[in-house]
């Protein structure tokens, strides 16, 4: 396996074990006090093989952080809103890299534009308890864009109408182990 | 989430920012906060059970496991939403999709094992839909590092 960490590196080719690891993980672990035991058993494999294993992904850079998930819309982040800017080519790179660091941003990525139709090229998605507070935000990101910004758009969400969350998915791996058996 | 006590607030907050690859990983948090391990795994499924927490477990950065994934939007007129979003959600490569306040009104995300399987999905939906989609591939990920303060 290749161990560089750099996101930018392409994508680390997961062997068979890895895959059914991610398979049985990506959904969340049992809450138990001792979760990768559960996993392990569920893989015939021993817990310290797991957690070898997940410690590799995670030098691997496959894996961000294990964490808790919290349900914003839930715990009150209701004004969940995807702002898109136009940026000069030549600074986009370096200023998206602020707007990513302001802290508040969730998600910031450069995308094509499609012209005439749109023009934004910067994506940032910033969440609030409220409209103001979202609204206080992109305010925020404005001035630091400032005069390097062409125009801006910002799209509230009002409906998840699917959310499955990107998955491995266990056809993929059922031909990869077919391939690697 | 007025009834979230400074126990479930301390638990959201820190464990947004990971715990330990480790046999026994919420063990240390335990014993800073002072309860015993099976209470604070008790205050965890109680929080997963009222839909406050999606679930705790490793974040994988999906893009690297290979494959090819794309943002893409298009616009469903009112009268026909209900049945355009129901055709673009019945493809499993969509993992995600929003309705948004804008021309552009349908939003999702699409990830297929490989960039060719990718394009025949966003052409398939607009054969499907009737709508034009448009294709926000990725050109730069800038690195964030957000929680959710509770």
């Amino acid at each position: 396996m290749s161990t560089c960490a750099s996101p930018s590196e392409p994508p680390t080719p997961l062997d068979a074990l890895d895959r059914r690891i991610v398979l049985a993980t990506q959904g969340g672990l049992p809450l138990v006090v001792d979760p990768y035991r559960a996993v392990a058993e569920r893989l015939g494999i021993d817990t310290d093989t797991l957690l070898a294993r997940l410690r590799a992904l995670e030098a691997a850079g496959v894996l961000r952080r294990v964490a808790l998930v919290p349900n914003h819309y839930a715990l009150g982040y209701i004004a969940n809103a995807m702002t898109v800017w136009d940026v000069a080519d030549e600074v986009v790179h370096r200023l998206g890299r602020r707007v990513a660091a302001l802290g508040f941003v969730s998600h910031c990525y450069l995308r094509r534009r499609h012209p005439p139709d749109w023009p934004y090229n910067l994506f940032a998605m910033v969440h609030g308890r409220s409209r103001e507070e979202t609204e206080a935000k992109r305010a925020h990101i404005a001035a630091l864009l400032g005069p390097h910004c062409r125009g801006h758009d910002v799209l509230y969400s009002s409906r998840i109408l699917k959310k499955t969350g990107l998955r491995l998915s266990a056809a993929a791996t059922a031909e990869s182990k077919a391939c690697s058996a | 989430m007025n009834t979230l006590d400074a126990v479930d607030r301390a638990l959201i907050n820190t464990l947004q920012d990971g715990l330990p690859i480790e046999a026994r990983p919420f063990a240390a948090l335990a014993a800073e906060l002072g309860l015993d391990e099976e209470t604070l795994v008790e205050r965890l499924q109680a929080l997963a059970a009222r839909g406050l927490v999606f679930r705790i477990g490793p974040l994988y950065n999906a893009e690297r496991f290979g494959g090819a994934l794309t943002l893409a939007a298009l616009h469903a007129p009112e009268a026909t939403y209900e049945a355009i979003a129901e055709r673009v959600n019945r493809h499993p490569e969509v993992a995600h999709n929003y309705r948004r306040e804008h021309h552009l009104n349908m939003w999702f995300v699409v990830a297929a094992e490989t960039p060719h399987r990718l394009a025949e999905v966003l052409a398939e939906i607009e054969t499907e839909t009737g709508c034009r989609v448009f294709d926000f591939s990725r050109e730069a990920e800038f690195h964030v590092d957000l929680r959710f303060p509770v």
